[in-house]
């Protein structure tokens, strides 16, 4: 199954996998009029210090903790993908108890959000592997 | 083959989910003394908040049961093992036979032996949906609500009320709120919190008597009630296991394959005791998502696949009204402490490895310390003066960083070690 991955080699840090990945989420045409004075909230974040950067979101772990551990059943692995139905989550936060990257946070709302790869809001390849400028960012096929 | 799990809730669930990955064809029973659909147990309050409802609560959806071919005995408990049949009574006397039996019989609220509660009209558990309901009709407007026991369970039920304008004063015998998750710093922290949302408190107090619907407390103050809720703990279902020789101590002994002492008999759930990796001790961890990854482990035993659940460690992410409180693992060791307002951070380690935290407040990436606790990552491996101040992977090497997000690498808590020999 093709999933996300980053090499931080080639991670400039410019922070644009995490405003693709709101703009992703808002459901707008237009990037700059979705975004305008917005505090944005992705679910691919970069991480960096000392000049060294990388993209983290959500692995879609083969044994996914957030999964076993939600108490309501809304965190779901379907065809290898952890999607989260948010009418059912009612923010106790225990995947982010559980999860060892750090891929899921809170939303605005309350209930978790966490990368599912775009299956929700677009066809194809996630937005921010469109829109990484280095290739930092790939989605592709890497065993399991 | 034919199993059959005693239990309906989510240690049964991990059990049958796992269980059909293996074995497509063979029968499976689940026995449940309540008439529910599987539910979430921890949504009552929420339910009573109005942030759930009985539809959205359901732990799986409605196709459940019959997507994994499961027969259902609901509404029937199980009274005692036929060991020598394999075979499981019913309290309708009913027998169901077993080749492989899983309990997963959970918990049930300690009711205190305190003189004058017979008497006491309303008076209720606070555990299942049915306990829920039945709290929800008795309350009124002005209704003086006492709850005995400032735990998880009776706050998240004090929260769950706070909406219908009832009075809410909570007695706890330990000094502290949460008592069992926080150190004294969160617990004032969070008993602050609370009083601002008008919960009062009477803390390192006992209820000695109920004279009608007062209660009088060890230092004689006295408190009149409408409604009493009991919320001072639970104790592990283990007479089906215990009845039959089957080693028990508080909770039913279960082994790293969720065995019990008594062959072909399995245990999961909050009925169990289990090993705590980050303390080495045995406990009971009544928690949900150790509940769901014993009775997977359990399921994947019972179907033939050698499969081991050895990362159990105590941990809960609890939200009261709107602050969230994270902790995990053992308080014990040096301390890395911050706090800003009403937020906290403690994080405990000694010997080159963390054993536990206390986060209230700003719960980002947290499960970045569960796992150093699960894992038990050496700190010497890590930046650990990163790490505390902001969880990520930076504080890891670049080799470690590479391998977790660069490949399909296996975090599993449960390792499987062997081939299915199921068909």
């Amino acid at each position: 199954m093709k999933r996300v991955y980053v090499n931080e080699k080639w991670c400039l840090g410019c922070h644009l996998c995490e405003y693709y990945c709101a703009f992703a989420n808002t459901g707008e045409k237009d990037m700059a009029r979705a975004l305008k004075d917005m505090k944005i909230s992705p679910r691919i974040r970069v991480e960096e210090k000392d000049g060294i950067s990388f993209a983290v979101s959500c692995r879609h772990c083969p044994e996914p903790l957030c999964v076993k551990g939600c108490i309501t059943g809304a965190l779901r692995k379907i065809d290898g993908i952890i999607t989260v139905d948010r009418n059912k989550c009612i923010g106790c936060y225990t995947c982010i108890l559980s999860c060892p990257y750090g891929a899921v946070s809170p939303s605005e709302d309350g209930a978790i959000q966490k990368c599912e790869l775009c299956i929700k809001t677009h066809e194809g390849i996630p937005r921010c592997v469109l829109g990484c400028p280095n290739g930092a960012i790939v989605f592709e096929e890497r065993g399991e | 083959m034919k199993y059959v799990i005693i239990g309906n809730s989510t240690a049964a669930v991990g059990a049958v989910e796992a269980i059909r990955r293996n074995d497509r064809s063979g029968s499976i029973v689940i026995i449940g003394s309540e008439k529910y659909h599987v539910y979430s147990r921890p949504l009552i309050s929420y339910l009573l908040l109005g942030k759930t409802d009985e539809e959205r609560m359901k732990y799986r959806g409605n196709d459940f049961y019959n997507e994994h071919r499961c027969e259902l005995k609901l509404g029937r408990t199980a009274m005692r093992i036929d060991l020598p049949k394999k075979q499981v009574i019913l309290d309708n006397g009913e027998a169901v036979s077993y080749d492989r039996l899983l309990v997963a019989t959970g918990s049930s609220p300690v009711v205190p032996p305190i003189p004058g509660l017979d008497e006491v009209t309303y008076k209720f558990t606070f555990t299942t949906l049915d306990d829920a309901k039945a709290l929800d009709a008795a309350l009124f407007e002005n209704a003086r609500v006492l709850i005995l026991g400032a735990g998880l369970i009776g706050l998240k039920c004090a929260e769950g009320i706070s909406k219908k304008k009832v009075e809410i004063t909570c007695v706890d015998l330990a000094p502290r709120v949460l008592s069992s998750i926080l150190d004294d710093q969160g617990s004032d922290v969070i008993k602050k919190h609370l009083e601002d949302h008008s919960i009062r408190f009477f803390l390192g107090r006992q209820v000695t008597g109920f004279d009608g619907n007062k209660a009088i407390l060890d230092d004689k103050t006295g408190i009149p009630f409408d409604v009493l809720v009991l919320a001072v703990g639970v104790r592990p279902n283990v007479s089906l296991v215990r009845d039959i020789g089957g080693r028990v101590n508080r909770g039913i002994l279960i082994d790293e394959r969720c065995r019990t002492s008594i062959p072909d008999i399995y245990a999961a759930g909050d009925c169990c005791e289990s090993m705590d990796v980050s303390s080495g001790e045995t406990k009971v961890m009544a928690l949900l998502p150790n509940a769901y990854m014993q009775g997977e482990c359990a399921g994947m035993n019972m179907s033939g696949v050698d499969y081991i659940f050895d990362r159990a460690i105590p941990m809960n992410a609890i939200g009261l009204f709107g602050k969230h409180i994270i902790t995990a693992g053992t308080y014990k060791g040096d301390i890395y402490y911050e706090s800003e307002g009403g937020s906290l951070k403690k994080l405990f380690y000694s010997d080159n490895r963390l054993n536990g935290f206390i986060i209230i407040g700003n719960i980002d990436k947290a499960g970045i310390y569960t796992a150093l606790i699960r894992e038990k990552t050496p700190l010497d491996t890590i930046d650990f003066e990163l790490i505390c101040r902001t969880p990520g992977l930076m504080a890891f090497s670049r080799e470690t960083r590479a391998e977790k997000l660069g490949g399909v690498i296996n975090e599993s808590i449960g390792t499987p070690i062997g081939i299915p020999c199921v068909e």
